[in-house]
């Protein structure tokens, strides 16, 4: 992908003594989906609140296009937002609501009418301009704040837990259209979420953010399969996290078990932490496992069974499409770049607090 | 039972006691001594006397609203700013006065205004010229801002509370200063708070006869001082009550302004 | 430099809302009777409105009517608003326009209504006095609890009260152990206005009392020609003081307690 587009320096802020970010650092690049992702009180919606100038950080420097933007108020930003909730004006109707931002810049009627009518088909609502925001429901109220927001053609849109207040089917529908936009738009999108199933269906990018710090940025496929802490392990998807020990390279010992892996690098008889995927393990006959245990739990979820098996003193969750009754007996396998091996969080700091929303 | 059925005595209650005596005032207004159908005592309105104190309650209504809508907006967008977000807190402030009585309070004023009262002696520390407005028509509208300014502050703080600080974030996000800002978000999303408060001020403001009796000395006439002497001294309950009509018809026209531009009642006063 | 202006700008309107206030305090310790003149400071006027048996009378009458009338309009008002609430949105609507009617009309025109009203009534044995004026009050007072109720039963969840049926609460019970606390600051406030409004109120006392009966307001009124006893100034003091204490302490309790629960919860 191209170049940088916005460079976070060293950005920090506290609200009355109560540090949200610490020492931030974040590059974005042009026509990228970027999502911060994390838990409420991480931190990200303060991170898109000082990129879109609603709060000036404490310690730190935004950069947009090389030039330094940290100061400038939002109405002197090349950047828009999608308000949480929307933030629609409803004393205007949808093409007041829509015209706002070109009317401001004095903009030609016939140019604003134009706008209007290809924003409102870009987003599926052709014919809702003279209807008031309330007489829309939720997520068109959705679709028209974005539309108010493109009109601008800005370089960069921020999306502030856009679909939070939708039900699940409507939400999974805006995902489609939310990329579908961008790709039609080519421009830059930053989106932030605590859904970590958004997060890995829509992004370029997640950077996952915890207590102000960023823990993990990467692609969706690297942050699932390759977590590089018990956090980011844990709020991303469901996972057997289980303090090991790594006796050589490749090679790692789980509950006693020695286990063969891709990992080297970690030193000789090191604890780690071990992440292996529910969907990674496979239920084998006691006789061809790594180690065995015993089926204690069993719940049809559809796609698939999702099991617990007491194993070593720890109970897996495994999920497979093969189903095994509770009390049988069964031998655990987990192919060697299946398991992902973590160092031991060294400061508090960086110590994840388990808290899923 | 239906838990709405606990309306029931309210309802008598207003049936009685509010909707009746309305039809009181209907029935005394259109009918003689003889009980003979009339429109003597609306058309009085006419008469050089009192068109004269309705003119001056219309005038001296509509300068106090107007100071009230100047003193109050600001007031009520500072003390939004100011993140009292203890709302009785501000209620209070706005209330307490009540508990010294209504009368004295306005009463206070002519001490105050008096030529050789408080307000003159600071003045003349500063410099400035004396004050002579005891007994005129400014008394009277300086009496009634001070009266019902907390009429106007109240709703339109209420209002101005409730509006989502990301509504306005976003009219900057997309492009609007400051003024912009204002002018085409803040002060439209406020409108049925002003209403409130417009009528919440004129109302009083133009049926009163206690604020010119107590700061207008005895010689200015309000409509309220004609029809309050119309029943306590000139005993011409019929003639009251068909002065009383005409005033009833810029109350229902301030309450139509009301219904219209605030109907989910945003603009309350507490 | 803005933030200056702001302060400035409460300040002089505090000092507008407030300098009457605090004149009439100045002038209840004046020794001269004259309201224009400072003759020294004084507490006499404190012992003597004691004596005083009219003013001791018209501050009982005052009292007791705004005690009784804001009584019963908070019950009368909180079964209204229950009931208005789950009513469906056409007689709401009406309801609460007839509600709005004496919030929005004026007092001068509530008031002489309710005369006429109690004139025609004179035919069936209704007498100008206490009663008249308690009935003017409690129909005035009612729309201030209303109003005060409304939102707050707006805001209550409707499964608590289904949950609380749903644990083998009876309705009765329901209500009062669970719909009740939730509204019951809504209550209080509405009573607390109401006994404020019938205190202050003037007008329709003025037009409904008929003669022989006193509150303090329409005794003061009588007084303004022939100049106010300054014992008056004292009572009034008295009055705003210990309200003002009062609220003060209702208003920093729950606040106290606010503040030092977050402070905890902070420290973590």
């Amino acid at each position: 992908m191209s170049n940088k587009l916005i460079d976070l320096v060293h950005i920090s802020k506290s609200f009355d003594n109560d540090m949200v970010l610490d020492d931030l650092n974040l590059y974005i690049r042009e026509n990228e989906f970027l999502t911060l992702l994390g838990p409420s009180g991480c931190g990200k919606t303060t991170t898109l609140r000082i990129l879109g100038g609603f709060e000036n950080p404490d310690q730190g420097q935004v950069i947009f296009h090389g030039e330094d933007i940290t100061h400038l108020p939002p109405n002197k930003r090349q950047l828009n937002t999608v308000f949480q909730k929307y933030a629609l004006f409803s004393h205007m109707t949808i093409a007041e609501n829509i015209a706002f931002g070109l009317k401001i810049k004095k903009k030609s009627k016939a140019y604003i009418d134009d706008k209007i009518k290809y924003a409102l088909k870009l987003v599926n609502l052709d014919g809702f301009e003279n209807r008031k925001p309330d007489s829309l429901s939720g997520g068109q109220q959705q679709r028209i704040a974005i539309a108010r927001a493109i009109v601008n053609e800005p370089k960069v849109l921020l999306l502030d837990e856009p679909l939070g207040a939708l039900d699940l089917k409507l939400r999974k529908d805006m995902q489609y259209e939310l990329i579908r936009l961008k790709n039609e738009l080519g421009i830059t999108f930053i989106y932030v979420t605590h859904d970590q199933e958004e997060a890995l269906t829509m992004s370029d990018t997640i950077v996952v953010m915890n207590q102000g710090y960023i823990q993990q940025i990467g692609t969706p496929e690297h942050i699932y399969n390759e977590p590089e802490n018990a956090f980011v392990a844990d709020f991303i998807g469901e996972s057997n996290i289980i303090p090991s020990t790594m006796i050589e390279d490749r090679l790692v010992e789980i509950l006693g078990a020695k286990f063969e892996c891709v990992d080297t690098g970690f030193g000789q008889n090191r604890p780690v932490d071990v992440v292996i995927r529910p969907e990674d393990i496979d239920l084998v006959k006691p006789e061809d496992g790594t180690i065995q245990g015993v089926v204690t739990g069993l719940i049809f979820k559809g796609v698939h069974y999702e099991m617990d098996v007491m194993a070593g003193g720890y109970e897996w969750l495994v999920h497979s499409t093969d189903m095994f009754p509770v009390g049988t007996r069964v031998g655990i396998h987990v192919d060697p770049f299946d398991i992902q091996i973590m160092n031991k969080p060294e400061s508090e700091d960086e110590e994840a607090v388990i808290s899923i929303e | 039972m239906s838990k709405k059925y606990f309306a029931a005595p309210y309802l008598v209650w207003a049936v009685g006691f509010i909707i009746i005596p309305l039809f009181m005032i209907v029935f005394y207004g259109f009918t003689d001594r003889s009980g003979a159908f009339t429109l003597e005592n609306i058309l009085a309105i006419l008469s050089h006397e009192h068109a004269k104190a309705l003119w001056l309650s219309i005038l001296l209504s509509l300068v106090s609203t107007v100071i009230c809508l100047v003193l109050a907006y600001p007031l009520a967008m500072i003390l939004t700013k100011r993140n009292v977000n203890q709302h009785s807190f501000m209620v209070l402030l706005f209330i307490l006065p009540m508990w010294m009585n209504f009368l004295l309070r306005t009463l206070a004023w002519q001490t105050l205004l008096e030529k050789n009262g408080v307000i003159n002696a600071v003045l003349s520390f500063l410099h400035l010229p004396a004050l002579e407005i005891i007994n005129t028509p400014y008394a009277i509208v300086l009496g009634m801002v001070y009266n019902f300014l907390p009429f106007m502050v109240l709703p339109i703080y209420n209002v101005l509370a409730k509006i989502d600080p990301n509504v306005i974030n976003a009219a900057r996000d997309l492009g609007a200063n400051g003024v912009q800002t204002f002018f085409r978000v803040i002060f439209p999303l406020s409108i049925p708070g002003v209403i409130s408060g417009i009528t919440m001020v004129f109302v009083p403001a133009m049926t009163t006869f206690v604020i010119s009796t107590l700061l207008g000395g005895s010689k200015i006439l309000l409509i309220g001082n004609v029809i309050e002497q119309e029943f306590t001294q000139g005993n011409n309950w019929h003639l009251g009550s068909g002065l009383s009509l005409v005033l009833m018809v810029f109350i229902l026209i301030s309450m139509a302004f009301v219904m219209k531009y605030d109907k989910d009642g945003e603009g309350a006063m507490f | 430099m803005k933030k200056h202006a702001e302060r400035i700008y409460l300040a002089l309107i505090f000092i507008l809302l407030y300098a009457p206030i605090a004149t009439l305090i100045v002038l209840s310790f004046n020794k001269s009777k004259t309201r224009s003149k400072w003759g020294g400071f004084t507490l006499k006027w404190y012992s003597s409105m004691f004596q005083n048996s009219s003013i001791m009378d018209a501050l009982y009458t005052t009292l007791l009517i705004a005690l009784l009338s804001a009584a019963a309009a908070t019950l009368i008002g909180t079964m209204a608003a229950m009931g208005i609430s789950s009513m469906n949105r056409r007689m709401k609507t009406i309801c609460m326009s007839i509600t709005n009617i004496p919030m929005l009309n004026a007092d001068i025109v509530t008031g002489i209504s309710l005369m006429l009203l109690f004139i025609a009534l004179g035919a069936f044995g209704v007498k100008f006095g206490f009663g008249t004026v308690l009935t003017a009050h409690i129909t005035f007072n009612i729309p201030y609890v209303i109003l005060s109720v409304m939102p707050k039963l707006k805001q209550t969840n409707k499964s608590t009260y289904e949950a609380a049926l749903d644990l083998g609460a009876s309705p009765v019970q329901a209500f009062f152990k669970v719909v009740f606390p939730d509204i019951l600051p809504g209550v209080l406030s509405g009573f607390l206005l109401a006994f404020t409004m019938s205190l202050d109120d003037f007008v329709i006392t003025h037009f409904t009392k008929g003669p022989g009966l006193d509150t303090l307001s329409t005794k003061i009124y009588t007084e303004v020609k022939k100049g106010i006893k300054p014992e008056m100034y004292s009572l009034s003091t008295l009055l705003f003081l210990s309200v003002l204490l009062l609220l003060l302490l209702i208003n920093l309790a729950p606040n106290a307690k606010k503040i030092s629960a977050e402070n905890k919860g902070n420290k973590k």
